[in-house]
């Protein structure tokens, strides 16, 4: 496996020649070049994928886990060091084929939806220093190296958000999202420095000794932990940064912001399981409830959103929070006794990056198409854009969980480990997911059906009431189609793979069996959840919608405004920690510390002044000087000798 | 009859400083450096006599005493080199011309 070098050398070769001479090449190179290093990447990933499940099991009946490089990178103290390295083991390997798989696609969907856009060559770049950081972190052999990588997908994140630059919105939001996912990353740091300093280690399994000297203080270092992950994932309250990050081109919403690094907190909960498992389950279960909750939140705001960006933000945020449950409702770590919340994450992690992914570029294409994120400029849409429609459904359908498509699989798992853990928590998922069901469809005929915002333009056109042309929607090109197929195809086919034979808890084999009930139960709520959806919006605004709308009105209006989260953020930010922290730090900083610092250049310049006529520049004063001091000293030497 | 010792030192020392006191008090830079010369000079016989008086039998302070004439005649041909300089500069050998080096 020496080769798995290359899967981070590559994208950071690639990264380094389009960031330092992009700018010389021509748009189309530039695009090349970086679409084939993620797509040799991609390969060398599969290969390795290959390779390590064909090798099969130990004795033990494992994967081994496989460390072709380890360096130390920086000793601290006798004990405690920090290395890099790269670590196959199964869900690193799974998540270097979700990474690369829906990293190239969106490297190829950008060769059509960045065509001509200015700086498309640092889009490239900062998409390999992506790859490369994502990569990084999934592979890493210790909570450090993970941690280094995390803050670097942090910065790429920041970059490509705030891509468009000379957009005032798109810089306020890569802001928000790079100083509330760096918020959180405080505490991620502060609970590894607590866990390397009782484990005496940062690797992420200690030997049982060093563990149980450390047991007191493991659920408080897990937390901490939790609280960053939580930021990258975008749970409830630390979720704001998210729906704004929408400003970042589609693509990167697609690559960065659905599929691969908000689930980043969901791989270290699951990376870190076998301790949360072992020392600190309440922990465990109080990310369940947190991620219920999200889910629940979020689900009810994505119902109402207008800018179908946002709705499918929201979505993801629900869905990464459906992962985050389905690792907290577990019991122990083996599957078959109340583990099988890691195996159905994982596996939803897989399934959702697809077609999530899926979903983020046919919104691209869509928004490529009618030049607006409103979906009061979409509607009928159908007729015009027949691949993006296909492929669009194919995706709403897997994550309402309607079978055969993957979402069904992966979320009937993470909805039996629910039912397994509390009949609550079971029938509270079924409802969160019945109403993802719901907004998705919601969005679906949105877009596609109902009135068309194009047809009523052209005729308030051709009946000489608008003297604007509307622009007629078109299908994208192949380059931006082509990714849409492929990943609609996977979406199809990814739920049928044997998920448990290759990731479970335990890392046993274990087969997944779909538990009738709850298999009846989430296809039934989906498909009520659809139902609802057509009869309110299939044939655009409907009477019960309307009246729907008014009866809930202050409902609406509050899921709308995302229940005030963000002004409430606002509030304790600008009004509290502004006014009662930072206020009386920078009253210090001015007056105690500058004020000491000032104090000391005052006494030094009266001082100065005072020396200064001695330097008068007359030879025989300082002789004089001179002549004194000898005699002092001269004078001191016989009065002591 | 032998000199005692302390009569050389006691001119010595008169000597020096009447060098020191010329060279605090006077302003003409051919003065200062007569008045070095004078300090020089009380160096020198110091030196040849403790050579005398201490250690007859040993030639290093006659050796100094030489030492030091001769690089009192280089240090003499420097310090005229700069006079004339500053005489050339300033038209004066005052010694307030030399304040200016301070900058």
């Amino acid at each position: 496996m020496e080769f798995s070098i290359f899967i981070l050398a590559i994208p950071i070769l690639s990264f380094l020649i389009l960031g330092l001479c992009g700018m010389k090449m021509p748009h189309k190179a530039a695009g090349l070049l970086g679409t084939t290093a993620i797509a040799t990447v991609a390969i060398l990933s599969y290969i390795a994928a290959a390779i390590y499940f064909g090798a099969g099991r130990n004795d033990e009946g494992l994967f081994p886990t496989l460390i072709p490089y380890a360096l130390q990178w920086l000793p601290l103290g006798n004990t405690l060091s920090i290395e890099m390295g790269i670590m196959l083991d199964p869900i690193s390997i799974m998540m270097l084929i979700v990474i690369t798989t829906v990293s190239l696609m969106v490297h190829i969907y950008s060769l059509g939806y960045m065509k001509g856009e200015r700086g498309f060559q640092r889009y490239y770049a900062f998409l390999s220093l992506f790859t490369f950081s994502m990569l990084g972190l999934v592979v890493a052999t210790n909570i450090f190296q993970m941690y280094v990588f995390w803050e670097l997908v942090g910065v790429s994140s920041y970059l490509l958000i705030g891509f468009y630059y000379t957009k005032p919105a798109a810089i306020a939001a890569s802001k928000k999202a790079f100083i509330v996912t760096r918020f959180a990353d405080l505490f991620f740091l502060i609970g590894i420095l607590i866990y390397g300093y009782y484990t005496e280690t940062f690797s992420f399994t200690p030997t049982e000794l060093l563990l149980s000297s450390a047991a007191t203080v493991l659920p408080t270092a897990l937390g901490l932990m939790f609280i960053g992950g939580a930021g990258k994932s975008a749970m409830f309250p630390l979720h704001i940064w998210l729906p704004d990050a929408m400003e970042g081109p589609t693509p990167v919403s697609a690559l960065i912001h659905a599929a691969t690094m908000v689930v980043a907190g969901v791989y270290l909960v699951a990376r870190m399981f076998p301790l949360f498992i072992a020392y600190a389950p309440e922990v465990l279960h109080m990310i369940a409830y947190v991620g219920a909750f999200t889910a629940l939140y979020a689900a009810i705001v994505a119902c109402v959103q207008t800018d179908i960006k946002r709705v499918l933000a929201f979505s993801t945020i629900s869905q990464i929070a459906f992962m985050m449950v389905a690792l907290g409702v577990s019991l122990s770590d083996d599957p078959h006794k109340g583990g099988l919340g890691y195996m159905a994450s994982m596996f939803h992690l897989f399934t959702h990056a697809m077609f999530k992914g899926l979903l983020f570029l046919g919104a691209g294409a869509i928004i490529h198409a009618v030049h607006s994120n409103e979906k009061s400029h979409m509607g009928g849409l159908r007729k015009y854009m027949p691949v993006t429609h296909i492929t669009f459904l194919i995706a709403c359908l897997a994550i309402a969980g309607i079978p055969p498509f993957a979402g069904f699989f992966s979320k009937d798992e993470i909805l039996a480990a629910c039912y397994n853990y509390s009949p609550a928590m079971g029938i509270f998922m079924s409802f969160v997911a019945a109403l993802t069901a719901f907004y998705m469809f919601r969005l679906y005929y949105l877009i596609f059906w109902g009135k068309s915002h194009y047809e009523e333009e052209l005729a308030l056109y051709t009946a000489g009431k608008t003297t604007h042309e509307p622009h007629k929607p078109h299908e994208a090109p192949a380059t931006m189609t082509t990714p849409l197929i492929i990943l609609a195809i996977i979406t199809c086919v990814a739920g049928f793979i044997p998920f448990g034979k290759f990731i479970s808890s335990n890392g046993h084999a274990y087969d997944i069996h779909i538990d009738a009930a709850v298999a009846t139960t989430s296809i039934l709520l989906a498909v009520a959840g659809i139902v609802i959806a057509t009869i309110m919006y299939a044939k655009g605004d409907s009477k019960i919608t309307q009246a729907i709308n008014s009866s809930m009105k202050n409902i609406i209006n509050a899921a709308y405004h995302r229940f005030y989260m963000d002004e409430l953020w606002l509030f304790v930010t600008k009004k509290i920690i502004f006014n009662c922290i930072s206020r009386p730090i920078a009253w210090f900083d001015r007056h105690i510390i500058d004020g000491a610092m000032d104090m000391l250049a005052i006494v030094t310049q009266k001082l100065g002044n005072y020396v200064r006529p001695m330097q008068s520049g007359n030879v025989q004063s300082y002789s004089v000087w001179f002549l004194g001091g000898a005699l002092i000293i001269i004078l001191t030497l016989i009065y002591f000798a | 009859m032998i000199i005692p010792a302390e009569y050389y030192l006691i001119l010595a020392t008169v000597l020096f400083f009447i060098g020191v006191f010329g060279f605090f008090t006077r302003r003409n830079l051919i003065s200062l450096l007569i008045s070095t010369e004078l300090m020089l000079n009380a160096v020198d016989i110091n030196f040849a006599v403790f050579n005398a008086y201490c250690h007859p039998e040993h030639l290093e302070g006659f050796f100094f005493t030489m030492f030091g004439i001769g690089i009192t005649a280089a240090e003499t041909g420097v310090a005229i080199a700069i006079i004339i300089n500053v005489f050339r500069n300033a038209k004066s050998i005052h010694i307030k011309n030399l304040r200016e080096l301070k900058y």
